[in-house]
């Protein structure tokens, strides 16, 4: 196929009307994002379970439906076994002494397991909307966009809030400083534990979110999640920055978070009209976050580095 | 107020870094007692102040502070007795959070932190008072994020902060060293007044032998883990850097090694 054919054969009209359901299915990675802007940013903590804990919400939630539970009290039992996830890594950081990300690897790890389990030995279940009353899906995207986005925009306003809690500044503080926290007599492991635990309870809700809008769940449909979120996670921050500059506030932040993950799958939307392999996809997130988390560092060399010594030819003999 | 039984510390016991921090150390602190602590690197004086804040836990003797025992208790549990500048000016502030919100977590040390809000209107008031006396100008900055100040005035919020829920014990450990001559004295200065203000028990390290004269009611030297000078009152008061030098070397049968001492 020669390269004018190849652009002939793309058709706008198809990219727009494929925009959409990017814009409901960035909604729901935003959501996850908010999840793991809690252990990324303000514990500073990177936390690997959520691969696993994506997984879970999506099994729990579509089990208990096929099990005749409402829809919505399923997305609730499926916060609750993130935060048990959440729980676990943080005890196997803190009462362990294992390494952040090792005790978020096993963690994950162990879920793959309990995920097969929870599905019944499945690989894979499907829920359909057709026999089921779902909160959100697919087969109705403009709902599913108010849906998402209203969802997401009760977690940003009470993040807004928690944070802002003496508790939740404690929670701020434990990442920011943790010498001074305990100076100041909070508990950092308990603060851990509780932000992985939350962290994970809202992963977990958009792994639900996820399985009711394709309809199934999926073992892997939680690979790569991390990935994704930190995706979200930098992209909103940049935008941020970029657009709101000195009026940020950490409302502004989450709500960014959020919008982060929508271009980001935006983008994949894109990328797929293209009629890229889909297969690269995974290469290509992780080659635009490895290079956005290389960018402040880059910055910092800039300021102060070697290299500008060897450019004047110095380190030779003078 | 404070009372210190016959503590010891060694530091990895059993290598070939293993090292006696604290030998036996004993020491009682009377209520509005501002001791200051002197002694060559390695003497044990930081040690000393990490082992009454609860950093680790020792290996032997007692710790009993305003009655209580806290030798069992981790650092975050008897951190509502006491309150702690730190030699390094990054380790007393949370640099990402603005400085009411430094306040207002300092104002909560060792509290119960619940779901309410935390920056208030009423405390933000008192907070843009407590700050003016400071006189750094630091009451108009109240939404900055504390990394963009400097050294010196992250110190004088450190020592507020250790000061806004009253401490039993205030502990400054070298808290000027790190700052230039000019901000050092203004912090010392301030340190001063808020001891004085507050009448709080205080245990100061300084490598300054005149700082370490001139401030406080008493004065301890340290060397090789245990207390090897103990003078207060008139006696301290007329002290000279000479006879501190001198002191140290009869006490301690070596001279005073630093040439930070001498020169101070």
């Amino acid at each position: 196929m020669s390269v004018s054919s190849y652009f002939a054969s793309l058709s706008l009209l198809k990219l727009l009307r494929n925009m959409p359901g990017g814009v409901s299915q960035g909604l729901i990675w935003g959501i996850m994002a908010l999840g793991i802007y809690i252990t990324f940013r303000l514990l500073d903590f990177a936390d690997l379970t959520v691969d696993g804990s994506f997984t879970t919400g999506g099994a729990v939630t579509v089990m208990l439906i096929l099990a005749g539970c409402p829809s919505w009290a399923a997305l609730l039992v499926a916060v609750l076994a993130g935060m048990l996830a959440g729980l676990c890594t943080g005890l196997l950081h803190t009462r362990f002494g294992i390494p952040a990300i090792l005790a978020g690897i096993l963690t994950q790890f162990a879920l793959y397991s309990i995920n097969l389990r929870i599905m019944g030995m499945a690989a894979n279940k499907a829920v359909s909307v057709d026999k089921y009353h779902l909160v959100l899906s697919s087969r109705n995207v403009p709902l599913a966009i108010l849906t998402a986005a209203l969802i997401a925009l009760a977690l940003v306003s009470l993040f807004y809030w928690y944070f802002g809690t003496e508790q939740g500044s404690a929670l701020r503080a434990t990442g920011n400083n943790p010498a001074m926290s305990r100076a100041l007599g909070i508990n950092i492991n308990r603060m851990k534990v509780l932000g992985l635990a939350i962290s994970n309870g809202v992963v977990a809700l958009a792994g639900g979110l996820m399985s009711q809008y394709q309809g199934f769940a999926d073992i892997n449909m939680g690979r790569g999640a991390i990935v994704i979120g930190l995706a979200a996670v930098i992209i909103g921050e940049v935008l941020a920055n970029a657009i709101l500059k000195r009026r940020l506030n950490f409302y502004g932040t989450l709500s960014f978070t959020v919008i982060g993950g929508v271009i980001y799958y935006l983008v994949v939307v894109v990328v797929l009209w293209l009629r890229l392999n889909s297969n690269d996809l995974k290469l290509f997130t992780a080659i635009v976050v490895a290079l956005f988390l290389a960018i402040p560092y880059w910055r910092e060399l800039r300021i102060s580095s070697f290299a500008k010594f060897r450019r004047k030819g110095a380190g030779k003999n003078a | 107020m404070l009372d210190i039984r016959e503590i010891s510390k060694t530091f990895n016991p059993g290598t070939v870094n293993e090292k006696l921090a604290l030998h036996k150390l004993s020491l009682h602190l009377d209520p509005g007692d501002f001791v200051t602590v002197i002694g060559g690197n390695g003497a044990g004086k930081s040690t000393m102040l990490n082992a009454i804040a609860g950093v680790w836990p020792v290996d032997e003797g007692r710790i009993l502070l305003d009655g209580n025992d806290v030798t069992p208790l981790p650092e975050h549990q008897r951190a509502w007795l006491i309150g702690r500048v730190f030699q390094d000016p990054m380790m007393g502030t949370a640099p990402n959070m603005q400085l009411v919100e430094n306040l207002a977590l300092a104002r909560r040390r060792g509290q119960k932190r619940g779901l309410r809000w935390e920056v208030t209107k009423e405390e933000t008031e008192e907070y843009r008072e407590r700050l003016k006396v400071l006189g750094l100008g630091l009451e108009d900055r109240l939404l900055a994020k504390v990394g963009l100040l400097s050294g010196g005035q992250r110190q004088a919020i450190t020592l507020l902060m250790a000061s806004l829920r009253e401490p039993k014990l205030l502990l400054l450990d070298e808290h000027t060293a790190a700052l230039d001559p000019a901000t050092a004295a203004k912090v010392l200065e301030l340190s001063d007044r808020i001891v004085n203000e507050h009448h709080l028990t205080t245990l100061m390290i300084t490598h300054n032998m005149t700082d370490a004269i001139r401030h406080g009611n008493r004065l301890i030297m340290m060397n090789e883990g245990e207390i090897i000078l103990d003078v207060r009152g008139e006696e301290k008061q007329h002290l000279t850097r000479r006879e501190l030098v001198d002191k140290f070397a009869e006490l301690a049968g070596t001279p005073l090694e630093t040439d930070a001492v001498l020169l101070s």
